[in-house]
Order: structure tokens, then C-alpha cells, then sequence
């Protein structure tokens, strides 16, 4: 376990909520943020704010420094070759629309197959049914296995030589699966077809490397890992982006413009159109530092030790259901669960009477919520700022939820 | 761990209409039909109108939610079946503003649906209790 002292870095955790001390469980949504990337934002708005890339006076370029300085920490976290590989976005759903966009229409004709899974977030199915629609190609669904997971098997008869793009979700918002994306990729270009990784339920969690899994695409949010909002990144491979054509157009983006014809900036600037989001990136580049000075290793061991602790406690309550893998090891700190017939906004409510904050509904996963056959659910999830305390408030927030509906459900 | 708030929000007519509703189900024929949901949590009502010359002959509603959205939805079919369109209207507002916590007209006599006074303490909760009424206002409108 890492130590409790990580809570001191969090100064939102300090309070009460309808008089108890917070316990907040629903990083999974978004994470709270440590001192160091909340102090890093305000340092650059008091002491380097201006444009970035107009590198004429001095701020303009400390802010440039600062901006592209956090690319280079993107490029380090995820192991990627070079920067011209790392382009800053709005977030994950940005990220995805871009790749369906910009290489999807490209490359992606009538009679084409996309490929998916049924546990994915609707910000990876959206972009791809919107595309088939657009081009008149096949969307089809990649089975999963009665456990949430997916076996490879299932994945080889789903993935044909019509596949032109194979877009899988790293870890489940909803199961906390961790898929094999490493075989899945193999078994995406062997039929020719590139691989995207929606990678916002990974990178606040697992050591993220692009090279050895030899995905095309990464997409991922700052917010969910200790970086501000309205930060993301698309990672993907340089021969693919060369080749890609922008899909927002305007300043920043621009090499020469002429008054019928225009030409672009060199990656990654290309894809970057208008003023970026340059506090965001800086707070998104804090945030990296901090984790990496904890250890991607020692946060994921963190949060699988607190999954098994949270199973194990959960499972012993009758009547609650828990979704996705059984094994703790085969899943992030994400624990999706029902109890009895307790619906989960009612749930949620109890548990937010006693400080404690869950998430409770469809986890904008509405395909998956109907292959469990269930119309919404609640959702605790774990990040490194939490303890086994806050476990022990939630099984008891669980068991007063639970004698307080008795004889209602 | 306490329960002493939830009373104001889990009044026992609002978990009697929940456990027991009125009004549940369809009405076949020539009915004003009316799907709604709540995207950000999935709740979801399936309300069915009768409206002959201008009064709300007959309401029934199906559909899954939490406690409070499905024992609204049950309080709303009692209160507006019988009621002429712009009584039902008038209903809708003044339930509306009683969510919002604002002063609201009480010469109308709410009965049930007093008890879902609570629920303006709870905002994350108003969007549950609001869903039935929105749809009959869409239903009516309609008409």
C-alpha cells in the first residue's frame, strides 16, 4: 500500500461533505488534484501567460518552453519516439473523433469493417458508428466472455481482411477489465487493419509503453489523472499522421496561406488549430511528474490491493452483485455493483449522506449496460489517494443503505 | 453511518408509491404515447394520455428508475387524470417551482405530491422527480 501521506497533496479531500469527512470514490469519473499541478496552472498564469509559438518577446516564449516542455514529459510517460507523435487535445472523446475523422473517412470505404467491443465507452462507439454510416461500412461488436473479459478468440473470429480499424478500450469504465490490447494489436495487423486504445481508464493507472504494444492510436484525458480538465492527448504512430489530413482549420495550424490554397504546420502542430489549451497541458505535465515520482508500478499495486480488499468485503454483504472479472488481479480499482433491488441513484443518495461519492447510472456505456442486463448501476473507483479506511465507510454506508431500504425493495 | 436526512427526501406516500404504483401500465387505443428518458442516468418513462375535449380522461405510465422518478411518475398520473389540459399545465408549474425550492401558488391542493417537497434539499434528485411531469407537459403540448 502507499502511504497515507499522499492524502496531504490533496487539499479537496480535507473536508466535510453533509457532515462526515469525504470519501470520495469516483475517481473514475474524474480525479481530485494534487497542490504541485494546481500551484503549476497558477504559476503559469501569474508568471508566463501569453501565446505560445510567436516566440518575439520573452513570455511568449517561456510559455512556449513550458507548452512544448510538457509534450516532451507526454512523449517520456507513454514511451513514444518522438513528440511530432504527441498531439494535445480537449480529451479522450477529441482524440477518438479525431482518428474516426481524419484517418476513418480517408481510409474506410463501403464494405469496410470497424471493430469494437461491447464494453466500451459511448465516446468509442459514436465516432465509429457515425463513420460506417458516413462510408457505408460494417460496425461490428466484439463478444465478451460471461467474466467481462475478452478472449482472443473471440477477438480472431470477429477481425477479418475487410477490418480497417480495430478500436478497443484498455480498461473497462465499467468492469475494470484490462484487455490484452499487446495480442489484440498483433491480431489487428495481421489483417491489415490499424489499432486505436482508448486509454483514458489506463493512463492514470498502468505503466503505459506505445512501442511494445505497437498500438496506432492512444487516446487519453489529463482530468482522470491528476491533470486538470479540458486537457488530452492523441498519441499515433508518424507514418500515419504525415499522411492524415487536419480536421479543425485556423491559426496555429497553418504553414503558408494564400487566398484559395493553404499549407500545414509540421507535426504534431498540424493538428493543433487555434490557441491551445497551454495551461492545461502545463498542469497535465505537473501531473505526469507527480505520478511518476510515486511510480506507475507502486499506484497500480496500490489500487489492485484495495480491489481485493473492497471484493473481499463487498462479496461477505447478501444480496450484493458485483459485475466484471472475479479475480482482483485481472482488474483496475473500478468495482461496478448492484445491491438487491436497490436502485442506484438511491444508493448513491445514502452514501452521499454519509460523505461518501460514488458514481450511480449508466457510465455513458449503454450497450454494455444491456448486455448485463441491467438498467443502471452503482460504481465505486479507487485511486492512489485512497485508503482501506475509506472502503471500511463505504461497506458501511453499503450496509445502512441496505436496512434503511429493507422493507421498501 | 445516519439516515436522519434521507427521511426529508424517502417521505413514506412517496415509498408507498413506489412499492404500490397507480396507474401503472398502458392505455391501447387512441392514446397521446409519450417516451422519455433521462440521459445521464437511464431512467426511463413510457406515459400514455387519454385526452377527450380538452380533460385528461385517463393517464398510466411504465418504465424503470429510482424510487423517486417512478413514484412521481405514479403521483402524476393520479393527480392530473380527471384534470382539464391547463389545470394539469398549471400543476406542472407549480411542481416545478416547488423543485426549484421557490414560492409556489398553494391554493392548489398538491395532496401526495406535497411529499416530494423533500426532493428540492437533494438537487442531484430534481431531474428524477421532474421526468413524469416534463413528459406529460410534451404529451399535452402535443395534443
Amino acid at each position: 500500500m502507499l502511504s497515507k501521506e499522499i492524502r496531504s497533496h490533496f487539499p479537496i479531500l480535507h473536508q466535510e461533505i453533509n457532515g462526515h469527512p469525504l470519501v470520495y470514490l469516483d475517481s473514475g469519473a474524474t480525479s481530485q488534484k494534487p497542490t504541485q499541478v494546481i500551484e503549476a496552472i497558477k504559476n503559469y498564469y501569474e508568471l508566463e501567460n501569453s501565446n505560445v509559438h510567436r516566440g518575439v518577446h520573452t513570455l511568449g516564449n517561456r510559455a512556449t518552453d513550458s507548452y512544448e516542455g510538457a509534450r516532451e514529459k507526454v512523449r517520456k510517460f507513454i514511451n513514444a519516439t518522438s513528440t511530432k507523435e504527441v498531439i494535445f487535445t480537449r480529451g479522450t472523446t477529441t482524440s477518438l473523433n479525431t482518428v474516426a475523422r481524419s484517418y476513418g473517412l480517408a481510409n474506410v470505404k463501403e464494405g469496410d469493417e470497424i471493430v469494437i467491443t461491447y464494453m466500451e465507452h459511448h465516446s468509442n462507439i459514436i465516432p465509429w458508428q457515425q463513420l460506417a454510416k458516413e462510408t457505408g461500412a460494417t460496425l461490428k461488436y466484439i463478444d465478451l466472455e460471461a467474466d467481462g473479459t475478452i478472449s482472443l478468440d473471440s477477438v480472431r473470429s470477429t477481425i477479418t481482411d475487410k477490418t480497417k480499424i480495430v478500436s478497443v478500450v484498455y480498461v473497462s469504465n465499467v468492469l475494470g477489465t484490462m484487455n490484452p490490447i499487446k495480442e489484440i494489436t498483433q491480431i489487428a495487423h495481421e489483417h491489415g487493419a490499424i489499432m486505436v486504445v482508448d486509454g483514458a481508464q489506463a493512463s492514470p493507472h498502468i505503466k503505459l509503453d506505445v512501442q511494445a504494444l505497437d498500438c496506432d492510436f492512444l487516446a487519453f484525458s489529463g482530468h482522470k489523472m491528476c491533470g486538470p480538465t479540458g486537457i488530452g492527448v492523441l498519441y499515433g504512430k508518424q507514418a500515419l499522421l504525415e499522411k492524415m489530413e487536419p480536421i479543425e482549420f485556423g491559426g496555429e495550424m497553418i504553414d503558408f496561406v494564400g487566398l484559395y490554397e493553404s499549407t500545414w504546420k509540421e507535426l504534431p502542430w498540424k493538428f493543433e488549430g487555434g490557441t491551445p489549451i497551454i495551461a492545461g497541458a502545463i498542469g497535465l505535465g505537473a501531473a505526469i511528474d507527480f505520478l511518476e515520482e510515486i511510480g506507475l508500478d507502486e499506484i497500480e499495486k496500490h489500487e489492485h490491493e484495495l480491489a481485493a480488499y473492497a471484493m473481499d468485503k463487498m462479496s461477505a454483504i447478501d444480496g450484493l452483485t458485483i459485475y466484471g472479472p472475479t479475480d482482483p488481479s485481472k482488474r483496475a480499482g473500478i468495482i461496478t455493483f448492484n445491491l438487491n433491488d436497490v436502485h442506484p441513484h438511491d444508493l448513491a443518495t445514502v452514501l452521499d449522506m454519509n460523505g461518501i461519492a460514488v458514481r450511480a447510472g449508466h457510465h455513458c456505456a449503454q450497450p454494455l449496460m444491456k448486455w448485463l442486463q441491467v438498467s443502471a448501476t452503482a460504481r465505486a473507483s479507487f485511486y492512489l489517494y485512497n485508503t482501506k479506511e475509506d472502503i471500511d465507510s463505504l461497506i458501511a454506508g453499503l450496509r445502512t443503505a441496505k436496512e434503511y431500504f429493507n422493507d421498501v425493495y | 453511518m445516519s439516515t436522519n436526512n434521507l427521511d426529508q427526501l424517502y417521505r413514506s406516500v412517496i415509498m408507498d408509491h413506489y412499492k404500490n404504483p397507480r396507474n401503472k401500465g398502458s392505455i391501447e387505443d387512441g392514446a397521446l404515447t409519450i417516451d422519455m428518458n433521462n440521459p445521464t442516468c437511464g431512467d426511463r418513462i413510457h406515459l400514455t394520455l387519454q385526452v377527450e375535449d380538452g380533460v385528461i380522461q385517463n393517464a398510466k405510465f411504465d418504465g424503470e428508475g429510482c424510487s423517486i422518478s417512478m413514484a412521481s411518475a405514479s403521483m402524476m398520473t393520479q393527480a392530473v387524470k380527471g384534470k382539464k389540459v391547463e389545470e394539469a399545465l398549471q400543476l406542472s408549474t407549480v411542481f416545478s417551482e416547488m423543485m426549484l425550492g421557490k414560492e409556489h401558488d398553494d391554493s392548489i391542493d398538491l395532496e401526495d405530491i406535497e411529499a416530494l417537497n423533500g426532493v428540492s434539499k437533494f438537487p442531484a434528485r430534481i431531474k428524477c422527480a421532474t421526468l413524469a411531469w416534463k413528459a406529460m407537459e410534451k404529451g399535452v403540448s402535443e395534443e
